[in-house]
């Protein structure tokens, strides 16, 4: 069986996101940029289902900017054995939206054939949760999201599915895409001398335009603004106090 | 965590490596930092961990286990294990640098055979032994005496101050074949813990550095085969100097990763610390602190980044290797002392991590040669350019 994971750049979870002064978005030059934590959570799955010798390949794919090389190459020293970079845009601020990246995973899943996709239930970027569930249509194949067990049984999975209140357990027939939680696994760490090999391991790079899809955004982002800020407590001396505070800010 | 620092073009394969250590020391040794320094005890399964990350080996070839890499890969490596933990970082040093790499510049193909691929994937520990009781800065008035009997040397003294010495198992030491010959009289040998004779005392209490384990070693007639010797006889001195610039380079890191270190604990201070209804880090007295600690880090990263560059090209100069660390040590110091001053009373307290690292960071001005050393080197070297 061949595992593809869709992979994606964003801004690393350490930096603080900083919102560019006309609030088009987040500013993202000269930012540390890192792989989602969620879809290296996948790249660790797709490369354990491997060495248990349920998988034969997995190829990582990755739809943005160009330097999204980077991170395939991340996936790669994790141990992915090739990767397809599809360039769909020229400037880190322009986001492919979830339907245009689904599309492009739709016709390489076409070529590819896998029998298993393993993504991120989400990018911490715009948060969307929204690519697996949408290729999943569109090819028309199982899902099964928010993943925090995996067991692979012949031509069905089993996915234990983190929902409110507690795990649901489900079986999907394969092929099936599945979306990870972040309690599946702890993804390693690529040592040395498997960053160094990553370099030889073959990246072949495509563009939207190879798969006739559009990716022009459909969504127009009206604004983007800073967290407001949390305002001062206070201490009351009193509950009669409090009430009237309470009573003052219109919360009763 | 403060992130917002320039990017010094060091290319993929040093920012990848940067990333993986990066947030291997973040994960595993910066919360066990503190408690690393309170027990005063060095956590073994450190090595192994190290060891299958390739950490340990990053200047040897590939044919012994190593990364095949340079000195710029290790500096970037160790200050991003300094960053966690300085004295890791100063074991990790000892190990991968003065050991592992000494081994890779004058080891015999038997001699890298036989020891390198066990210290390069962490199970061995290495060590280096130059320093004694009255020979520190004067290293060769060293006493320890190797006498050649029949078809062996046997040793007996003592080694002082010894980084790892209490847990290696493989010890680069040097030792006076010829008492006479002054520096020509001086050998490398390659000891191993197992040898009959040779014992440690329990590890030292240490104002800083505390968790890397520091002993003196003891010689009673230590029978040492022909076959231990590092290069040739009477040829330590030649050894020792082969290493002392890359070691030099190499532990300048450990300065910039407790600079580094301090940045990463001052910054969300000074968001979070609030006094006259606002963060410190408002006033211009703390945006200064924060202005010569930032200056500091970045410089001496630069001038660091730049000599390990040219210890790769094969052109690193004397002057250079003592001078970089010189720098990033003094301001590394500066730096600690800066970073308790900002954090005020809650720097003082024990359970900080920057009263750990500015007593950490004062071992850099003294350990693998005082700045003392370090300029009288810089000065002698430009000099001897001149006449």
């Amino acid at each position: 069986m061949k595992v593809l994971v869709p992979v994606k750049r964003v801004i690393d979870y350490n930096v603080k996101v900083r919102v560019k002064a006309d609030g088009s978005g987040v500013d993202l030059a000269n930012v540390k940029m890192s792989m989602n934590p969620f879809d290296e959570i996948a790249v660790e799955e797709a490369i354990r289902l491997k060495e248990a010798g349920k998988a034969e390949e997995v190829v990582a794919v990755s739809i943005g900017v160009k330097q999204a090389q980077e991170t395939l190459r991340t996936a790669l020293a994790m141990g992915a054995d090739r990767a397809i970079l599809v360039v769909a845009a020229d400037d880190v601020h322009h986001d492919i939206e979830p339907l245009a990246v689904a599309k492009i995973l739709a016709k390489v899943v076409e070529e590819e054939q896998p029998g298993l996709i393993l993504c991120g239930k989400q990018a911490i970027d715009n948060d969307m949760n929204a690519t697996g569930q949408m290729l999943s249509a569109l090819l028309g194949w199982s899902q099964g999201t928010f993943a925090s067990e995996l067991d692979i049984d012949g031509d069905s999975a089993v996915v234990t599915r983190e929902v409110d209140g507690g795990l649901q357990t489900i079986k999907v027939k394969m092929p099936a895409i599945v979306t990870v939680d972040l309690r599946l696994n702890e993804p390693r760490y690529a040592s040395l001398p498997n960053i160094m090999k990553a370099k030889k391991k073959p990246l072949d790079e495509k563009t939207a335009d190879d798969y006739g899809v559009d990716v022009t955004p459909r969504l127009e982002i009206v604004k983007t603004s800073e967290p407001v800020a949390r305002a001062a407590g206070i201490m009351v001396g009193s509950v009669d106090e409090l009430v009237a505070k309470l009573k003052e800010a219109g919360a009763v | 965590m403060f992130t917002a620092s320039m990017n010094f073009d060091l290319g993929d394969d040093i920012n990848a490596l940067r990333d993986m250590t990066h947030r291997w020391a973040q994960d595993r040794i910066k919360p066990i930092a503190a408690e690393i320094d309170k027990s005063n005890a060095f956590p073994n399964e450190l090595w192994k961990e190290m060891g299958d990350l390739g950490l340990l080996g990053i200047t040897v070839p590939e044919e012994f286990g190593g990364a095949d890499m340079g000195y710029l890969a290790h500096v970037i490596a160790i200050e991003e294990v300094a960053r966690a933990s300085a004295s890791v970082s100063l074991s990790y040093g000892a190990h991968s640098n003065l050991c592992v790499n000494q081994l890779k510049l004058n080891g015999s193909p038997e001699q890298k055979a036989k020891y390198l691929p066990g210290l390069v994937s962490g199970d061995h520990i290495g060590a280096l032994a130059m320093s004694e009781a009255g020979a520190g800065s004067d290293v060769v008035s060293m006493k320890l005496r190797a006498e050649k009997k029949n078809d062996r040397y046997v040793l007996n003294g003592t080694k002082f101050w010894i980084t790892n010495g209490p847990d290696a198992d493989t010890l680069i030491v040097y030792a006076k074949t010829d008492p006479d010959a002054g520096s020509r009289g001086i050998t490398a040998f390659i000891i191993e813990k197992t040898m009959a004779g040779f014992s440690t005392s329990p590890h030292f209490d240490k104002l800083g550095m505390r968790g890397s384990n520091t002993a003196e070693l003891i010689f009673e007639d230590v029978e040492v085969p022909f076959e231990n010797v590092l290069g040739e006889e009477g040829r330590g001195v030649a050894v020792l100097m082969s290493g002392l610039d890359y070691e030099r380079v190499t532990l300048s890191g450990i300065g910039t990763g407790i600079m580094a270190a301090c940045l990463d604990e001052v910054m969300p201070y000074l968001a979070e610390r609030k006094q006259f209804g606002q963060p410190i880090g408002n006033f211009q007295l703390m945006q200064g602190k924060i202005a010569d600690m930032y200056t500091a880090l970045n410089s001496s990263r630069a001038y660091v980044y730049e000599v390990a560059k040219a210890c790769d090209r094969g052109e690193v100069t004397r002057q250079d290797a003592a001078a970089c660390v010189l720098y990033a040590s003094e301001e590394a110091m500066k730096v600690a002392h800066q970073a308790v001053q900002a954090m005020g009373g809650t720097g003082f307290m024990n359970e900080t991590p920057v009263s750990r690292i500015f007593r950490d960071a004062k071992l850099m001005e003294i350990g693998a040669g005082t700045s003392e050393i370090r300029r009288m080197l810089v000065g002698r070297e430009l000099m001897a350019k001149m006449v």
